[in-house]
């Protein structure tokens, strides 16, 4: 199948920039009309809805946070009643309270949709079957998978987490064709079926993985792919958005948005000006649909860049590349915004440096200084201090390229530099400001 | 190919300019019970390059490199110096004149005269260069 729905996913660009400016009009009113928190928040940003005359006016309307859905606990946000809610889901918050999100019949028909246009533009359809190991319950990743998949027609597996043995001969012996997890788990789940003598890649039909819910980087990618002789998709989404809403398609450039369902902004992290096309910076997000919990201007705290041009696929709507990092982890250097993950990407392509890293930022006199260690490898370790020289210079020059700043590079011991499980601390910054 | 025997095989370990990097790869030698003959420290900033010599180089280079250094094996040459003035010009002459280049060098003592470890682009040549123009190798049989 090309599409699941191809009258929207390769609408012309100009259409669906008006349907999209049609969708924010009509919201805006409702939530001006409806919801006291918007109706008092765009009043302090002294915006009416008569204000918003074209998309780019969205602008103007003011941000959402995650405190936000916090501090309104549990249902404040909600602009419908009980009666019209037919599902939660709530996510436990790694502070506080957690964030309970509900969904009408209609969010969950969009959501669903969303991830039928996702799982087809990856391959998928009638004929294989889905094994979704993502959690079911209050976690939005199991159900939100278990209804896309079954949707277009897949038979579905709902193995859910854990019991990982029991999970791989059920693969075996229901021909799984797909998996839906998170990318940690289904390396955890390669380690097992290796100690049970069952190879992923020999001894299953397993062809697609749909990854998510954790960040994962390009080159843990190429690693899953060899490995389990898959073809591995990021799949991105927040209970805040529904739950995972969001597939890369076969071209493997990034998940597409779906315009109809939400619009995306990526702006500079410190000014809050939108950057041009494929510049990296702060994702912000406007769900155009949704009716339960509306979320608008929503800074979800990732980083990425947008692709705005028509994919290989034909599909007209937007991609966003994968998330290589939090607002919360940017570094200011020099007036520069740095972030830790674009030094991840410039290692990467650097032979004779190891990936792990180290970000030590002091002041020099009024001058930011950065300094980056990065581990020699073995194979590539010469004698020869003039050798080792130009390897640190390799790095610093491309770096430099990459960051648009000036860093100074030191090279440190294989294995040297701490090792994370999770999420890593990459940065030691000495300044005192 | 057949091993040239005056060709000697010295421990190159990567170090950071940080106390006690040198003094743990001295520990590792000496737990395994092998003997430096010669070393050298090559410095840039931030980081080092520690040379040396010992009698049991595979067994240093399986030691230091499970305790994590980065080593690699480099074949280098010794040549006994004239214990007179001029000693280091012959050699160096000498590979000059066969069109070889001198990568590093570094010196020490040794029983009967002072002993140049030389690492050049190409060992083979200069090993050929030094026995024509009369120099005095030393055997690698004599370290290991
Ligand atoms: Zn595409």
């Amino acid at each position: 199948m090309r599409a699941w729905d191809p009258r929207i996913e390769e609408m012309p660009k100009a259409d669906l920039a008006t349907m999209q400016y049609r969708l924010l009009k009509t919201l805006v009113y409702r939530l001006y009309s409806f919801s006291p928190f918007f109706h008092r928040r765009m009043e302090e940003s002294r915006v009416h809805p008569d204000d918003i005359r074209s998309l780019e006016d969205i602008r103007k309307l003011p941000f959402m946070y995650k405190r936000d859905l916090r501090d309104n606990y549990p249902d404040g946000l909600f602009v419908c009643t009980q009666d019209d809610l037919v599902r939660y889901h709530v996510s436990s918050g790694t502070t506080g309270k957690p964030t309970v999100v509900g969904y009408t019949e209609r969010d969950l028909e969009n959501w669903t949709a969303s991830l039928a246009r996702g799982l087809v533009s990856c391959g998928l359809g009638r004929g294989d079957v889905i094994q979704v190991s993502y959690g079911y319950g209050l976690f939005t990743g199991g159900l939100g998978l278990h209804y896309g998949a079954e949707r277009i027609g897949a038979t579905v597996l709902p193995t859910s987490v854990g019991n990982t043995e029991r999970q791989i001969e059920l693969m075996q012996d229901l021909k799984a064709t797909a998996i839906a997890c998170t990318p940690s788990y289904l390396l955890h789940m390669g380690e097992v079926a290796e100690k049970m003598g069952v190879s992923i890649k020999d001894d299953t039909l397993l062809k697609v993985g749909i990854l998510g819910a954790e960040p994962w980087s390009e080159q843990m990618r190429q690693r899953i792919q060899e490995w389990l002789g898959i073809r591995a998709y990021d799949i991105y989404g927040t209970s805040e958005l529904s739950g995972p809403m969001f597939c890369e398609c076969t071209e493997q450039k990034g998940f597409h948005v779906w315009g109809d369902l939400a619009y995306v902004e990526i702006l500079d992290p410190e000014t809050l000006e939108p950057l041009p096309a494929g510049e990296r910076g702060e994702m912000v997000i406007t769900m155009l649909q949704k009716e339960a919990l509306p979320m608008v201007r929503y800074r979800i705290g990732d980083i990425s860049a947008i692709d705005d041009s028509v994919c290989a696929c034909g599909r007209t709507h937007p991609r966003v590349q994968r998330i290589t990092g939090r607002v919360d982890d940017m570094l200011i250097i020099r007036g520069i915004n740095v972030f830790p993950s674009q030094i991840e990407y410039a290692l990467m392509s650097i032979p004779e440096v190891g990936q792990h890293f180290q970000i030590i930022v002091d002041r020099k006199g009024a001058l930011d200084d950065m300094l980056v260690q990065v581990e020699v490898k073995k194979e590539a370790f010469s004698d020869k201090i003039t050798d080792l020289m130009s390897i640190r210079k390799k790095v610093e020059h491309k770096l430099k390229n990459i960051l648009n700043v000036a860093v100074s590079v030191e090279l440190v011991e294989p294995g040297s530099l701490p090792r994370f499980e999770g999420k890593a601390k990459r940065v030691i910054d000495r300044r005192k400001i | 190919m057949k091993e040239n025997k005056f060709v000697i095989k010295q421990i190159s370990v990567f170090s950071e300019n940080k106390p006690g990097r040198l003094a743990a790869i001295a520990r590792a030698l000496q737990e395994e019970k092998i003997n430096i003959m010669a070393f050298s420290i090559a410095e840039a900033d931030g980081f080092g390059v520690v040379r040396a010599l010992v009698d049991k180089p595979k067994k240093a280079h399986e030691k230091l490199g499970k305790l994590g250094f980065n080593v690699a094996f480099t074949d280098v040459i010794a040549v006994q110096m004239k214990d007179e003035p001029g000693g280091l010009y012959e050699t160096a002459r000498i590979l000059g004149e066969g069109q070889i280049n001198i990568e590093y060098a570094y010196a020490y003592s040794g029983k009967e005269a002072a002993v140049l470890i030389l690492r050049v682009d190409n060992v083979e040549a200069a090993i050929a260069a030094i026995q024509r123009g009369g120099g005095t190798l030393i055997e690698s049989s004599l370290f290991q």
